[in-house]
C-alpha cells in the first residue's frame, strides 16, 4: 500500500523515492557511505525493466548519465565526496549542455581520501559549480530520511523543470540511519511528456537533427548562451528558495545549519529553550539558490547568527555574505567525520550570549 | 532511370573543416552511404570526440551527443540502452589515451553501439602531439626526436583491435584504412558488416580506421597516402582482427577476406 510507512536506511530510500520518480536510468561505482543506493539499484532496477550499471569508474558513470540525459531520460549517479569530485568534469557537461539528471551525494570527511564517517566538506564544491566554467547546479539538503526520499522524488521534476542538474546533498548519517518514511506515489515514466530537445526518436517526431554538445568555439555566442544561462538563473532563485524556521521569531540567537547539523542544532535549541533561553533555528533546504534575502531580513531586525557545520567553515561565508555585516555571525564546527553534540552546541551558544 | 551514385543523403552537402588529404571526409562519407543503405537516417545518433571530429554533428544530417573527452564509449552505452532501436555510432579518436578505461569496459560490457575508431597516428585539433598510436621514430610535437618507447617513457603504439580482442562482449573488431580506393571500399564493407551486427544486438562491433593527417605528419595529401600504406599498414594488418557474430550474417566481409 502507498500509505505504508517502511523503516529504511535513507541511502534505499533515496534508491526506491527515485524509482517512483521515474528514473529509468542508474549509473554508480562502488564507494563507501553511499553502497546500500548502488546495490538497491542493482536489485530493483533491472527487474522493472530499466537500466542499472556498475560503471568502471565515477568518471564513467557520471558519462553514462549525460548520453542517458541526452536522450531525454530521467537519470541518476550516486557516490560519495572524493567520487563526487570525479564527476565534476560530467556535471560541467551536463550544465553546458543544459542537461537535468540527478546526483547524489552521500558525503564523507575529506579532503583526499579522508574517512568515511559523514561530512559537510563538499558545501563549496556543491554550491559553487564544482567544475570548470561558469554554473550552478540546483543543490537539496536532506536532514531526514523521509526528505532524503521526499527530494530526491523532486530533484527528477526540477531538474527537468529547469534544465539543470540537481545535486541531492546528504552525508554518510543520513544515508545510514534507519528511520520510517512514507513513500511518494510511483511515477510511470511512459506518462513522462517528451523533451523537444533530447536526442532520439527523430523519425517519429519529424523534426530536423537535435545536436546535444557543449561547446562553442565562438566566444560572442558562448558568452551570449552564459548570459542566457544565468539570468535563468534568476528564474530559479526566485522560485526556488526554500528554508526552515523554528522558532526564529523571538529569538535572541539564530542557528543556522542544514542537513545533520540541523538536527543536532534542534536538540540544541529544545535544550536551550527548555533553560529559557531564545534559540532559534534557520534550516537552508535548498542550498543553491541559498535563501539569502530571508537571512538578510533577520540581520536587519537585529538577529544573530551561530552558522553551525561539520566543516571548518563553509556555509557560515554565505550567512555572512546574506547577513552583510548587519549582524553577528559566528561560526562551530567540527570535521573529519566528527558530528557536533546538542552539548557542544548548547555550551557555545551560552558562550557566544554571555559575551 | 536510376539514380546510381550521388551524395548521401545522410551526409550534408556542405564543405568541412578539415584539412586537405584528411581521412574524416572519406570515412564521414562512407558511415553516411552505408546508414542510406539501411535506411536508418532519421533513427541514427552520432556522439562525436573531442578532437577535429568534433565537427562531425556539422556534417552528418541525423542527431548527436557531444559527450567529454574519450568519454564517448560511457554515452554511448546509456544512449544505446535508453534506445536500443536506434543505430548508435560512437566516433572516436581519442579512444587509445584518455578513453582507454571506457572503450575497455564498453567492449567488454559488450554495449551494443558501433565505434568508429579513426588511428591517424597523431593528435591532429592540438596540433601534432604524440598519440598512443604514433608509430616508433614518428615525429611529434611532444616526441621532437621520434617516439622512443622505453627511454623517453613514450610507450608502444597501442594495437586497439588486437587489445579488445581478448575481451569476451567483443564480437567484431576490423582494421580498414582510407588511402585507397580499395581499402576505402573494405573499410565501407567492415562498417556495414559492424553496423548490422549492431542492429541484430549481437554485442561489441569497432571498426579501426587508418586515416591521414598530412597537415600533422608535416607532408602532402599525396605522400600522406604513400606514408600510410608504407608505415602504418605493415604495423596496423589490415582485415578483421575478431569476428564471432553468428555465421550466417557475415556474408557481406566473406568475400573481402
Amino acid at each position: 500500500m502507498a500509505d505504508d510507512i517502511r523503516l529504511m536506511k535513507g541511502n534505499e530510500a533515496i534508491g526506491e523515492a527515485a524509482i517512483r520518480a521515474g528514473c529509468v536510468a542508474y549509473f554508480g561505482y562502488p564507494i563507501t557511505p553511499q553502497n546500500e543506493l548502488t546495490a538497491y539499484m542493482a536489485a530493483n532496477m533491472f527487474p522493472k525493466g530499466r537500466t542499472f550499471i556498475q560503471a568502471e569508474s565515477e568518471t564513467s558513470a557520471i558519462n553514462m548519465v549525460y548520453g542517458a540525459a541526452a536522450t531525454g531520460a530521467r537519470a541518476m549517479t550516486s557516490s560519495s565526496s572524493p567520487g563526487i569530485s570525479l564527476k565534476q568534469e560530467g556535471i560541467s557537461y551536463l550544465c553546458g549542455a543544459d542537461l537535468p539528471a540527478v546526483i547524489v551525494n552521500v558525503a564523507r570527511s575529506g579532503p583526499g581520501l579522508g574517512g568515511i564517517s559523514p561530512s559537510q566538506g563538499d558545501y563549496f564544491q556543491s554550491t559553487r559549480g564544482g567544475g570548470h566554467g561558469d554554473y550552478y547546479t540546483i543543490v537539496l539538503a536532506p536532514k531526514s530520511v523521509q526528505e532524503s526520499a521526499d527530494l530526491t522524488y523532486e530533484a527528477f521534476a526540477l531538474s527537468d523543470k529547469y534544465r539543470i542538474p540537481v545535486l541531492v546533498l546528504a552525508d554518510g548519517l543520513i544515508g545510514q540511519m534507519m528511520e520510517g518514511v512514507k513513500l511518494p506515489a510511483p511515477i510511470d515514466p511512459a506518462s513522462l511528456p517528451k523533451k523537444a530537445w533530447a536526442a532520439g526518436r527523430q523519425a517519429e517526431e519529424g523534426r530536423a537533427p537535435n545536436h546535444v554538445s557543449s561547446m562553442n568555439l565562438v566566444p560572442e555566442e558562448l558568452e551570449a548562451l552564459n548570459i542566457a544561462r544565468f539570468k535563468h538563473y534568476e528564474t530559479v532563485k526566485k522560485e526556488l528558495c526554500r528554508y526552515e524556521e523554528v522558532q526564529v521569531e523571538d529569538a535572541d540567537i539564530v542557528l543556522v545549519a542544514y542537513g545533520t547539523s540541523a538536527r543536532v542544532s534542534l536538540g540544541a535549541l529544545q535544550a536551550a529553550r527548555a533553560m529559557g533561553v531564545k534559540v532559534g533555528l534557520f534550516r537552508p533546504i535548498t542550498l543553491w539558490p541559498f535563501p539569502y534575502d530571508r537571512l538578510n531580513a533577520l540581520a536587519k531586525r537585529g538577529k544573530r547568527f551561530l552558522a553551525v557545520e561539520m566543516s571548518m567553515g563553509q556555509m557560515v561565508e554565505d550567512v555572512r555574505l546574506a547577513t552583510n555585516g548587519q549582524a553577528p555571525v559566528d561560526f562551530y564546527g567540527r570535521c573529519g567525520g566528527m558530528v557536533p553534540s546538542e552539548e557542544e552546541v548548547l555550551a557555545e551558544v551560552q558562550r557566544l550570549l554571555a559575551r | 532511370m536510376e539514380l546510381a551514385f550521388g551524395h548521401p543523403k545522410s551526409l550534408k552537402p556542405i564543405q568541412t573543416k578539415y584539412c586537405p588529404g584528411c581521412g574524416h571526409g572519406v570515412i564521414h562519407r562512407i558511415i553516411a552511404e552505408v546508414i542510406d543503405e539501411m535506411g536508418l537516417q532519421t533513427k541514427s545518433i552520432i556522439t562525436n570526440p573531442v578532437g577535429c571530429s568534433i565537427w562531425a554533428d556539422l556534417y552528418f544530417d541525423f542527431d548527436s551527443v557531444q559527450p567529454a573527452h574519450g568519454r564517448t564509449p560511457a554515452a554511448s552505452t546509456a544512449i544505446k540502452r535508453m534506445l536500443p532501436d536506434h543505430l548508435v555510432i560512437c566516433y572516436q579518436g581519442d579512444l587509445a589515451a584518455i578513453g582507454t578505461a571506457e572503450i575497455i569496459h564498453a567492449a567488454n560490457r559488450g554495449e551494443k553501439f558501433t565505434t568508429i575508431f579513426v588511428n591517424n597516428a597523431i593528435y591532429g585539433m592540438t596540433g601534432g602531439q604524440m598519440a598512443p598510436t604514433t608509430l616508433v621514430g614518428q615525429y611529434a610535437t611532444t616526441a621532437p626526436n621520434g617516439r622512443d618507447p622505453v627511454e623517453a617513457g613514450m610507450g608502444y603504439p597501442i594495437k586497439v583491435c588486437e587489445l579488445l580482442a581478448t575481451l569476451g562482449g567483443t564480437k567484431y573488431l576490423a582494421r580498414g584504412a582510407v588511402n585507397n580506393p580499395a581499402n576505402i571500399k573494405k573499410t565501407k564493407k567492415y562498417i556495414r558488416t559492424a553496423l548490422e551486427a549492431q542492429m541484430r544486438g549481437e554485442g561489441f562491433t569497432l571498426v579501426e580506421v587508418l586515416a591521414q593527417c598530412p597537415t600533422n605528419w608535416k607532408m602532402s595529401p599525396a605522400d600522406a597516402v604513400g606514408w600510410l600504406e608504407q608505415n602504418m599498414i605493415p604495423f596496423y594488418p589490415l582485415g578483421e582482427i575478431k569476428n564471432t557474430l553468428q555465421p550466417a550474417q557475415t556474408d557481406a566481409a566473406a568475400g573481402e577476406r
